[in-house]
């Protein structure tokens, strides 16, 4: 074997590209447009005579926002043609990446204003925006967290796939531990600590054995699904009280900022969980674009010989960036037992962590991008559950479908074609 | 080596395929994967090991055996038997319900005539216990089968399980819907299913064509699509529920559309197990003797080398990906017509993971899946006696699987553990696995 067969080829995604660009051009206008239209003949024609109420603060606020009322119809009709308008411009003018996704923001988020317009028309409910977004961001915390670990092992040069395993032994650990100790903190430390041993399981076999990292994942998965499946059958439901009975943290808001109206609620009022996602975005974000260690941790994701030859230890590092980004899906994981629900379930991650390695790749591997994305989602599940308080004529099953048809429309159509780290998923041999 | 650099597999077992004669015949095939030492030996070492860490796990969770664990050093020899046992004791039981159960045997012949033994099936309970492990095998052969072409032709599908469910919807409503003469029916169902789960899978290639998606990521995603599909149409009275009930079922499909059973009405193997069987054989056929197959494995070896000899590499996929979606319908199909007759929010149970699984370790060649999906479904029919006799949860099924496959994808693994030297230059399962954009 000589180098050159290790050499990543120039054009990894050459057997990726469609041939067709006359579709790909017109997709994203295209989709809009329909956006648009579903606003205006859907929505619109639709909406129940009268006005939809925004409110802006929660009960007991000190400072209150005084609630915003629409009529529901006109506001339907208008974010249609606004949205047509926007599909126009994406369609006839050449538009730059960062104008292009601020399209995208753009469309979605008129599309929200007048699904909701449409849902509360004429209802004396208000829709509390407040509560609809502090829901979204705690609901995201383990597809943000697993996204985070997505994006390191990713721009490590390897696919984790395992995301789903990582939060559901996070999840059993954690509450298996904090109900037999009693100590919720010890509780979090563990179910870290199991994401980081699923995140072992997956460096000795992708790194170490070499075996294809996307079925590596999958099995993984299929592994820890039926190892606490089964343990849950075995210990759990026969020692409901004494293994499976942990407390949950509770909230804790942070003096100040937590009374600043509308921002304070949904950013500063939460368990720990989401003030330890602040902190992995951020240490993510500043440790992979302004640190040595980012500089490797790109560097052995996109040309580990490269990386190699100016003597950075590529099997090593890639086997620490896995196993420390273990951790933080690990709490993810945690977040589902100690953090909201309280008792294990089996599979109660149901897919989430799936969708975090989507949130990844639409965030185009970026921490940011992957909590927008993750956020995106999270606000799907949130507003499924406002809809059907609501008493809208949608079906709860199609709502809950959502998130599952918006990933698809966003890696099919909308977010283009996303470039990952050139190494990824290729396992290094040093020469 | 170099040719393997481009391509990927969880074994590189799987690779020696385009080594073997062209034109092999089906028997020679058949006995070259047999006599194919290395592979077979890690395979068999890896179902070994699987099953030794599944009894370990057993024998340390069981809460009888913790007790003795507990009294340790008064009665150590205590502890040990009572893991022993436990352990043992599951897979004997796993074994009586799926292969042969001794206890049959000995009712056969106690009974006064052979001939009042056969009527009042004393003999047909000596053979349950096989049938019982075919009826399981069959969704999991044709599932895996969905599986495992597509990894042929370089595709990863996990979407069986919403292809499955595809094909179980289309099959359930032609089969309580309309009204069709016996033979008509059965057939008009089974390609049903074959059609509702191949409109899921050439959905999921058009896109892979058509836009880049990610197969791994559209099918996980049209997994849970499908189930929430099938909840929308099992509830509230909704399209499919079954008039006057609150349950969650469809109404039960006539009687024509049953699958014929094979060995009378004490047995529940069906024709469903030949249809997996012929299904097998005809995806072999496909993969070794058409054009169409020799694109598939090209495709699946080097995309871009496939594409300068001159191949449609998308609308490959399209047609590989509708093929396995179609199978998957026919397992939902299979499940629907030979064992179930109404649907319901069960019905899927775990064969699409399962299928994930059945195709690893089949090496994704269609003798293989049969012979995994027969191992599988083999532990599936064993798994309620093994938790009615011992207590074991029927999940430690899914553990065993899964360490076992796990093995099977790291053959350097149990090479290490066995000490087994590597018998070809370069070594088997030295895979250089491909990214997202292979």
């Amino acid at each position: 074997m000589t180098i050159a067969d290790r050499v990543p080829p120039v054009d990894l995604d050459l057997a990726a590209r469609p041939p067709s660009s006359a579709f790909r051009r017109w997709l994203a206008p295209v989709t809009f447009a329909v956006f648009g239209l579903v606003e205006i003949f859907v929505l619109g024609l639709n909406a129940h005579h009268g006005d939809a109420t925004f409110a802006f603060s929660q009960p007991f606020a000190k400072v209150t926002v005084p609630n915003l009322s629409l009529p529901a119809a006109v506001t339907c009709y208008v974010c249609g043609a606004l949205t047509l308008l926007v599909a126009a411009v994406r369609a006839f003018l050449p538009l730059g990446p960062a104008l292009r996704r601020v399209a995208i923001a753009v469309v979605i988020f008129l599309f929200i204003v007048a699904l909701l317009c449409w849902a509360d028309a004429g209802l004396t409910t208000a829709v509390n925006v407040v509560n609809l977004l502090q829901g979204t961001l705690n609901d995201s915390i383990p597809i943000m967290l697993g996204a985070l670990t997505g994006v390191v092992c990713s721009r490590s040069g390897v696919i984790n796939i395992a995301i789903e395993g990582q939060l559901l032994l996070g999840a059993f650990t954690a509450a298996m531990v904090c109900s037999v100790t009693g100590s919720l903190w010890l509780g979090l430390v563990c179910g870290a600590l199991a994401g980081s041993l699923v995140a072992v399981l997956l460096a000795i076999f992708a790194i170490g054995y070499r075996v294809d990292q996307v079925i590596l994942g999958v099995v993984l998965n299929i592994l820890i699904l039926g190892l606490t499946t089964y343990l849950y059958d075995d210990l759990m439901v026969p020692y409901q009280n004494t293994l499976n009975s942990p407390n949950t943290f509770s909230v804790f808001k942070i003096p100040l900022l937590g009374d600043i109206p509308i921002l304070g609620p949904v950013f500063f009022d939460a368990t720990i969980f989401l003030y330890l996602t602040y902190i992995a975005l951020a240490g993510i974000q500043v440790g992979l674009f302004s640190t040595r260690w980012g500089l490797r941790t790109r560097a052995i994701g996109e040309h580990p010989i490269a990386a190699d030859t100016v003597g950075i230890p590529v099997i090593a590092m890639r086997y620490r960036n896995v196993i420390a980004a273990g951790l933080i899906a690990g709490i993810g994981g945690a977040y589902f037992t100690i953090g909201s629900v309280g008792a294990f379930g089996p599979n109660m991650t149901s897919g989430e962590g799936y969708i975090a390695l989507a949130a990844m790749i639409f965030g185009r591997y970026t921490p940011f991008g992957a909590i927008g994305a993750a956020l995106l989602f999270g606000f799907t599940t949130q507003l499924q559950s406002i809809m059907s308080t609501l008493n809208t004529p949608i079906q709860s099953n199609l709502l809950l479908m959502t998130p599952y048809i918006v990933t698809i429309i966003v890696l099919a159509g909308l977010v283009g074609k996303v470039r990952g780290p050139r190494a990824e998923g290729i396992p290094y041999v040093k020469a | 080596m170099s040719d393997q650099a481009s391509s990927s597999g969880p074994a590189a077992a799987a690779k020696k395929e385009d080594e073997q004669e062209p034109h092999a015949s089906f028997g020679q095939s058949l006995r070259d994967s047999i006599l194919e030492g290395h592979t077979v030996t890690i395979i068999i070492l890896a179902i070994f090991t699987g099953f030794v860490v599944g009894g370990l796990l057993n024998a340390f969770t069981n809460t009888t055996v913790l007790h003795a664990w507990g009294n340790f050093f008064s009665a150590p020899g205590h502890a040990i038997a009572a893991a022993w046992d436990t352990a043992v004791g599951a897979y004997v039981a796993m074994f009586e319900g799926s292969i042969f159960n001794p206890h049959t045997v000995a009712a056969l012949f106690q009974q006064a005539s052979f001939a009042t033994a056969v009527h009042d099936g004393y003999l047909s309970a000596v053979f349950n216990p096989l049938s019982e492990t075919c009826v399981q095998a069959t969704p999991l052969i044709l599932a895996g089968l969905a599986v495992a072409l597509p990894y042929q032709a370089g595709l990863f599908n996990i979407g069986a399980e919403g292809q499955l469910i595809g094909g179980m919807i289309l099959a359930t409503y032609l089969g309580y819907g309309v009204s069709l003469p016996f033979f008509v029916h059965v057939v008009v169902c089974v390609i049903g299913g074959f059609v509702g789960g191949a409109a899921i899978g050439w959905l999921v290639g058009e896109l892979k064509a058509r836009t880049g998606a990610h197969e791994v990521v559209v099918t996980i995603m049209m997994n849970y699509i499908m189930i929430y599909f099938l909840a929308y149409l099992l509830s509230f009275g909704y399209l499919m529920q079954a008039p006057h009930t609150s349950n969650e079922i469809t109404s039960p499909i006539a009687g024509d559309a049953h699958l014929p059973l094979l060995f009378g009405s004490h047995l529940r193997i069906n024709a469903g197990f030949l249809i997996a069987l012929a299904c097998a054989a005809g995806i072999w056929w496909l993969l070794n003797r058409t054009t169409t197959g020799f694109e598939f494995r090209s495709i699946g070896k080097n995309p871009s080398a496939a594409r300068v000899a001159g191949m449609n590499v998308e609308r490959n996929w399209v047609l590989v990906m509708l093929i396995a979606g179609g199978l998957a319908g026919l397992s939902g199909a299979t499940v629907i017509q030979g064992t179930d007759f109404t649907l319901n929010f069960q019905s899927y149970g775990t064969y699409g993971i399962t299928a994930i699984t059945v195709a690893l370790l089949g090496l994704g060649r269609p003798l293989g899946v049969v012979l995994a999906g027969l191992l599988f479904g083999a532990l599936d029919a064993g798994a309620p006696l093994m938790q009615a006799a011992t207590g074991t949860p029927v999940s430690m099924v899914q553990v065993l699987q899964a360490v076992i496959v796990l093995f099977v994808a790291a053959p350097p693994l149990i090479r290490t553990m066995y000490r087994l030297r590597a018998t070809r230059a370069g070594g088997v399962g030295e895979v250089m696995s491909k990214g997202w954009n292979g």
